[in-house]
């Protein structure tokens, strides 16, 4: 388990320029997205959930479902970090043939559950946590769903059932970087007061900054917020973190980058790894 | 003569109380179903081993999968027009596509609900869910296949989806018959023609059968309870011996059992006089699940009239 504030940050950053290449490699891929969340899958999977390829195929463990399967490039990239695979089969990401497709799939070791379709992955985490209350276990149910995915009226459903069975293992990530596909969540269709809806169906909520490595690991360490109630982090994130040109950038959901994008992004990368040296 | 039982769901509910009593690890979803699906007693003897998630049928099959993902043995249970349409897409990805062995159960199939009108009918399910890769689909006949597909199930290792209408059932096999999900039973032998059919409509095909032995006509029954993995060896066994072959089912005839048939027919080369008997593409008719089949050609009388023609 890495505590170390600094090496997480460094890694955060090896991350994101993983993320920048295998979908410029590629040619697809949610390229927004997953830099947004995946300081918060830093923190989660180097952290907090303890799960190892030995300790994948047993239950009592702790879980993590991707619910916003389509920044599924930041899973595998941190998946390949705690060597659930090789570098050179990530490097197959979205070819013919390969097990690598562009949303998260159970053919990948260490991917969860296959999601892609959005509002499925909050009902799944609460199976899995009712499964953990029958079978007494202390182990955590995470589930990470992107803001935009909130307008699925299925994610309500699976609140009101993570409410009646006091599901205080259960920690649910929101990934609030404000933007969708075709422009801002509330120019869409809004879903604030976030916190006040999940308030209302049961759950705690907190707020953290989501790419801030200290934050998360501060908040992560609280939850469950309250015994015998489901736990909501917001965070707050920037859609693109960590690369200028894309940051809020509504194009860069899933645009991939150019030569001359890709050259340029991995020298900001750089340049700022320089400075942890 | 003929010998009836209970409805198909009473014996389902049954057999799966028997069951979950002894393995621990058995545990029902329901959404507001649980009077529906004759599970009012599992409730009251398993209270641990029942959750109850409302009338929100894409949260059941979610949370199904998420207990199976979990190590549980999850029987998911809510009526067939609602588990198989609502929460289709819940089905397709979090069941079929995760490879969670869930048992998703859909009561009172097909035009059980009758008088409640479409909302209320499956008559999608067969061809819905056949499309899905990994999903098995059974539809018991009698109170012998509606209890043996449950304790095959418990240790079934793929998705699963078994129908069950409400009315009591006539007893089609001997207790002894042997049930296998995928392979298809034989009920009577006979020649030149075969009545296929599955789930409730099996007893109006023997009913027919019955009809026709009074007229020296001795048809081939045969109960394919499984909708896929469809038992394509007996059934082209029986195809190829027989001059004429009539598809039972209560079933839209887009995508059910008679196109299975009809597909068999054209790629193997067989040569007969064969039709589908189902409900058509239209607005279905007002009434009863009993008036209904018969209003579409699919009473015991109007399906031996309709082989005798056939067969010239």
């Amino acid at each position: 388990m890495i505590i170390n504030q600094k090496l997480l940050e460094k890694k955060s950053l090896e991350y994101r320029k993983t993320i920048i290449k295998i979908i410029y490699n590629s040619r697809a891929g949610h390229t927004g997205g997953s830099l947004s969340c995946i300081d918060i899958l830093n923190v989660l999977y180097n952290c907090i959930l303890e799960i190892t390829p030995n300790n994948f195929a047993t239950f009592e463990r702790n879980n993590y479902i991707h619910s916003k399967g389509h920044s599924v490039e930041a899973l595998y990239t941190i998946l390949c970090g705690l060597g659930f695979f090789k570098k050179e089969d990530l490097d197959t990401l979205n070819a013919f043939n390969s097990h690598f497709i562009g949303h998260p799939t159970r053919k990948v070791l260490g991917v969860e559950h296959n999601t892609g379709a959005l509002g499925h992955g909050l009902s799944v985490a609460v199976g899995l946590s009712l499964a953990k209350k029958k079978d007494k276990s202390k182990k955590k149910v995470f589930a990470l769903l992107g803001d935009g995915e909130l307008t699925e009226g299925s994610v309500w459903e699976a609140c009101t059932s993570a409410s009646k069975y006091q599901l205080d293992n259960l920690i649910v990530i929101v990934d609030r970087n404000h933007l969708q596909i075709t422009g801002k969540t509330e120019d869409i269709n809004p879903i604030e007061p976030l916190d006040e809806k999940f308030k209302s169906f049961g759950f705690d909520v907190k707020f953290v900054n989501g790419n801030n490595i200290s934050e998360l690991l501060e908040i992560f360490q609280k939850v469950p917020f309250t015994a015998g109630k489901p736990s909501v982090i917001i965070a707050n994130t920037i859609k693109g973190c960590g690369v200028s040109f894309i940051e809020n950038e509504i194009s860069w959901h899933h645009k991939v980058p150019t030569d001359e994008e890709y050259k340029k992004a991995i020298k900001e990368l750089d340049e700022k790894l320089n400075k942890y040296e | 003569m003929n010998n009836i039982g209970k409805p198909n769901l009473e014996i389902f509910a049954e057999t799966l109380l028997g069951q979950a009593k002894v393995n621990k690890n058995i545990l029902v979803v329901t959404s507001d179903s649980r009077g529906s699906g004759k599970l009012v007693n599992f409730g009251k003897e398993l209270p641990d081993q029942i959750i109850e998630v409302g009338i929100a049928e894409q949260n059941l099959v979610g949370i199904s999968a998420g207990l199976s993902a979990g190590g549980k043995k999850v029987f998911g249970v809510s009526p067939a027009s609602f588990l198989t349409a609502r929460s289709i897409e819940q089905i397709k990805n979090d069941v079929c596509y995760s490879n969670q062995p869930v048992v998703l159960v859909g009561i009172s199939a097909g035009i059980s609900y009758g008088q409640l009108g479409s909302t209320h009918h499956s008559i999608h399910d067969f061809a819905s869910l056949r499309t899905f890769n990994n999903i098995s689909i059974v539809a018991p006949a009698d109170n012998l296949e509606a209890s043996e597909v449950i304790k095959a199930s418990v240790g079934y290792e793929k998705p699963l989806y078994i129908r069950y209408g409400k009315k009591p059932m006539m007893n089609i096999h001997s207790p002894k018959t042997n049930f296998q999900i995928g392979k298809a039973i034989t009920v009577s032998k006979g020649e030149d023609i075969t009545l296929v059919s599955t789930g409730e409509t099996v007893q109006r095909a023997v009913l027919a059968g019955d009809i026709l032995k009074t007229k020296g006509i001795n048809p081939n029954i045969i109960s394919m309870h499984t909708i896929k993995p469809f038992d394509k060896d007996i059934f082209i066994k029986m195809a190829k011996k027989s001059k004429v072959l009539i598809s039972i089912e209560e079933h839209s005839i887009y995508g059910g059992l008679g196109e299975q048939c009809a597909n068999i027919i054209a790629q193997n080369k067989i040569n007969l006089d064969f039709k589908i008997l189902g409900i058509p593409d239209e607005y279905i008719v007002n009434g009863s699940q009993a008036d209904v089949l018969d209003y579409y050609n699919m009473s015991p009388e109007k399906i031996a009239a309709l082989s005798a023609q056939m067969l010239g």
